[in-house]
């Protein structure tokens, strides 16, 4: 796999949640109440099982800890850094309800996790070979996640992944501060280091190799292929040069040398998750003015509030309210946010006209759904773009299935390999009619 | 994966880890439910002539926020009928037939015996565990740890039973003694195949400082009751350790006694134990806790390359030796990690009021204390009160003395290095 350049622009960021020491892990894994049929368990998409292997670390059996959560999760490592523990395991703690601060399950998983990984303990073993094969389209989380629970059956796999780099937005998009791209590529590697996971790069399904090819060379598919581009804005000088999508500039930091040094005011268009990691880490490469500017008021926006919060700490500024509807130009370089002011309903209120300084602008309104990439095949359904699944990832065409952000239209880390692993054991049943549930 | 399949007198099981003879093993439901979740034994609750228990049977010792680090109990031997238990013993081993199930007794004649050692055989168990143990109730009526305190009772009924018993016998030793050794080399006389130990202790949990009535409260009065949990650990490491290694002593030992995980029944099994009992860390937690002491003992051996029991049983043994016998010239003292310390000066009041006054402020400032070397004893205790891990090591000093020890001394006039941590005191004014 390519080696990243050393002077990415990622690396300036430090991680905004420390590392546990060993004497830090075994005072907060000896708090644990090690409850029965735990709330946190339920809370995971993946199902950790998380009071065991908190216990298994209080027992000083870090090895055995790392596995259980391996076992349910097998980006266990990146999970620990990138997932939203605060509305998922840790915000069910049941310490939560006693006004106790919860347990840093996160934290502790990371421990467990980087230790696994510092140390090469190995665990899983591709199963005997069945002679079935699978393409996996997408190189993402969910297809990572799909492929190993595969090749633990013994069935072939292939990777096809559309950019160079494997791991999806956890090596392109996951906020530096919470995870850098090589730590991403050296889970990959881990992944892969089962065996027997072919990857062709560089290949755009259904551009390059058609459903029907796969299909008939295939003996199932999975698609995990997320999202598509970020979404632009309509008006006035949108060609002007400073205008990207969110995603697009994100991937460039993570992965590349950018120089920000003449940005006096960033400007980042949207209210969810993407536009507050972008928010941040344009605060974080030391821009002065950044600058979120939103459609909507503080309790409408979806990103999550605790990170929000963080944000404002770090001094982000906040236009609510505000549609942009162009941009102002300055000998072709964007110069300025052309916005009008919205009410309550999210309706514009006319001439209302302002202008926001900006030499930067990040487009955080969503990305194209790629449903419709699929639409050639018999039986799939789609719907708002998304790719329609039931409860195992099977879509309505027999032997295709799907998970990820192409189903959920963009959500965690952790539901993208949730799913991966749930239609990995669908397909395994699918192909040899056993249930390994 | 290392081979964890246990040999105890005779008796086999899948694992080393059993359960003691407790609530957790009072039915054959619960029993099998254990051996899904992973057990590899059960011992019996008890089973005797009918009896009838109380209400409040446990108490527990909630310390710094921890509950039942130490627990106890007043509940007597099964209350339920010898028929509906060993109907379910049958069945236990019908469907479980790798699993060890180990019928627990406690009768008073010969006759009775006989008879629940016969019934015992009959339903499939691996082998017998004689109740010289229970320390409350059920020695006011002359059986338990009334048996257990008198050697030559212990040897009598141990070889009544070994005359009506074709499958091996354990004799459960009572703590409750002054010697333990006695004990079981009065069990081992007796015929008896193997020994475990420790039953539970004579104790009071507390006292409700309300109602003036000791703990647990059965209404207007308590009584004693036999404790266990993580506290008795050290108490029954000696016990387990003192027969294992006693020359004379030549049967297999179960050890029980506050065993909460891999590592605990790890020390059991390095000083001579060939299986391990659990009662009370799965009253607190459940049948589930086995999970990791499985998975922690095999990776434990894996790591070094241990690959069955045999390898390991008593491993700790040899080095479990007479004080007269240690060598005093291995000399320690502490050092600490200034970039690990937090300033806290637990070591420098544990050194100045509990040990030996040789840490003190530094000098030069700062929060880091400092340690005189030249009047550490190297007694551990910094260490031991030392909130950071590895924090403060105990480190060897090369003091160009040899190996010595008290008894070399004494008996070849072994020469033996100066004194430390006196300040001068005792020198010549």
């Amino acid at each position: 796999m390519s080696k990243l350049p050393e002077d990415r622009t990622e690396n300036v960021f430090k991680d905004f949640k420390k590392p546990y020491t060993t004497s830090q892990a075994l005072a907060e894994a000896n708090r644990c109440l090690y409850c029965y049929d735990a709330p946190c368990i339920t809370a995971c998409p993946t199902s950790i099982d998380i009071p065991k292997f908190i216990r298994r670390i209080a027992n000083d059996n870090v090895r055995g800890s790392a596995q259980t959560i391996f076992e349910s999760n097998i980006l266990g490592m990146s999970c620990a850094r990138v997932c939203p523990v605060e509305t998922l395991c840790v915000g069910s703690c049941v310490y939560n309800e006693m006004d106790i601060p919860p347990i840093q399950i996160g934290k502790l998983q990371r421990f467990s996790t980087d230790r696994a990984f510092e140390r090469g303990w190995e665990y899983f073993e591709a199963g005997p070979d069945t002679g079935k094969k699978v393409a996996l389209i997408g190189g993402g989380p969910a297809s990572l996640s799909a492929a190993h629970r595969l090749r633990r059956y013994g069935h072939q796999v292939t990777i096809y992944e559309r950019d160079g780099l494997l791991g999806g937005l956890n090596t392109t998009g996951v906020a530096p501060y919470k995870m850098k791209a090589d730590a991403s590529l050296t889970e990959v590697e881990w992944i892969l280091s089962i065996g027997g996971i072919q990857i062709e790069t560089g290949v755009e399904v259904p551009k390059d190799i058609s459903w029907e090819t796969l299909r008939a060379e295939y003996d199932a598919i999975f698609v995990g292929f997320g999202l598509g581009k970020d979404s632009y804005l309509k008006g006035e000088n949108t060609d002007a040069s400073g205008i990207y999508g969110a995603v697009e500039y994100i991937a460039k930091m993570k992965l590349e040398q950018l120089d920000v040094s003449s940005v006096q005011h960033a400007v980042v268009v949207g209210g969810g998750n993407t536009a507050i990691d972008a928010v941040r880490e344009l605060l974080g490469v030391d821009i002065q003015n950044v600058t979120m500017v939103y459609r909507g008021g503080e309790h409408q926006m979806s990103g999550y509030a605790h990170e929000w919060a963080e944000a404002k700490k770090e001094n982000a500024q906040v236009s609510w309210r505000s549609q942009p509807v162009g941009f102002v130009e300055t000998d072709g370089a964007v110069s300025g946010l052309h916005c009008k002011k919205m009410d309550e309903n999210k309706k514009i209120i006319e001439g209302s006209d302002f202008e926001i300084p900006a030499d930067l602008v990040l487009l955080a309104i969503g990305q194209g759904k790629q449903g419709d990439l699929m639409s050639g095949l018999p039986g799939l359904e789609i719907e708002w773009g998304k790719v329609v699944v039931d409860e195992h990832g099977a879509t309505g065409c027999p032997g295709v299935y799907a998970g990820g952000d192409c189903i959920n239209g963009g959500k965690e880390v952790v539901n993208a390999t949730a799913d991966g692993d749930v239609a990995a054991k669908a397909i395994h049943t699918f192909l040899t009619g056993e249930n390994n549930g | 994966m290392a081979d964890l399949t246990s040999n105890t007198c005779g008796i086999i099981s899948p694992n080393p880890f059993w359960l003691a003879s407790a609530p957790p093993t009072n039915s054959g439901r619960q029993i099998m439910r254990a051996f899904e979740a992973g057990w590899g034994g059960a011992v019996w609750k008890t089973l005797g002539q009918p009896i009838q228990n109380v209400s409040s049977r446990f108490g527990g010792i909630q310390w710094k926020g921890n509950r039942g680090v130490g627990f106890n109990n007043i509940e007597l031997i099964t209350d339920r009928s010898l028929e509906a238990n060993f109907k379910e013993m049958a069945e236990v081993k019908r469907n479980f037939p790798n699993h060890a199930v180990i019928s627990s007794l406690m009768v008073e004649t010969k006759e009775e015996w006989k008879d629940v050692i016969k019934r015992s055989i009959d339903a499939g168990a691996d082998g017998l565990e004689l109740n010289f143990g229970c320390p409350h109730g059920m020695c006011e009526r002359g059986m338990g740890s009334a048996v257990g305190q008198e050697p030559a009772v212990n040897e009598q009924i141990t070889s009544w039973v070994k005359e009506y018993s074709s499958i091996p016998v354990l004799v459960k030793l009572t703590p409750n003694v002054a010697d333990i050794v006695p004990h079981g080399m009065a069990a081992q006389r007796g015929g008896a195949d193997g020994v475990s130990l420790i039953n539970t202790i004579k104790s009071i949990i507390g006292v409700d400082i309300d109602t003036f009535v000791p703990q647990p409260s059965v209404g207007n009065k308590s009584t004693n009751g036999g404790y266990c949990g993580v506290a008795v650990r050290p108490i029954a490491l000696h016990m387990a350790a003192s027969l294992a290694r006693h020359p004379e002593f030549n049967i297999p030992v179960s050890g029980i006694g506050g065993v909460t995980n891999w590592r605990d029944a790890l020390e059991f099994i390095l000083l001579g134990s060939s299986s391990v009992q659990v009662c009370t860390e799965v009253m607190l937690h459940g049948y589930r806790i086995v999970e990791d002491m499985i998975d922690g003992l095999n990776n434990y051996m894996d790591d070094r390359g241990f690959k069955n029991l045999d390898e390991i049983i008593g491993k700790a043994i040899p080095a479990y030796s007479n004080w007269g016998n240690l060598d005093i010239n291995f000399e320690t003292v502490a050092k600490i990690d200034e970039d690990k310390c937090i300033g806290c000066n637990r070591c420098m009041v544990a050194c100045h009021d509990g040990a030996h006054q040789c840490i003190h402020p530094n000098p030069l400032g700062g929060i880091i204390p400092i340690v005189d070397e030249s009047e550490c004893v190297g007694c551990n205790l910094c260490q031991i009160v030392c909130p950071v891990v590895d924090c403060i090591s105990m480190v060897q000093v090369d003091n160009g003395f040899p190996e010595a020890s008290w008894n070399d001394h004494i008996v070849n006039g072994a020469s033996i290095r100066p004194k430390k941590g006196s300040h001068g005191y005792d020198m010549p004014q």
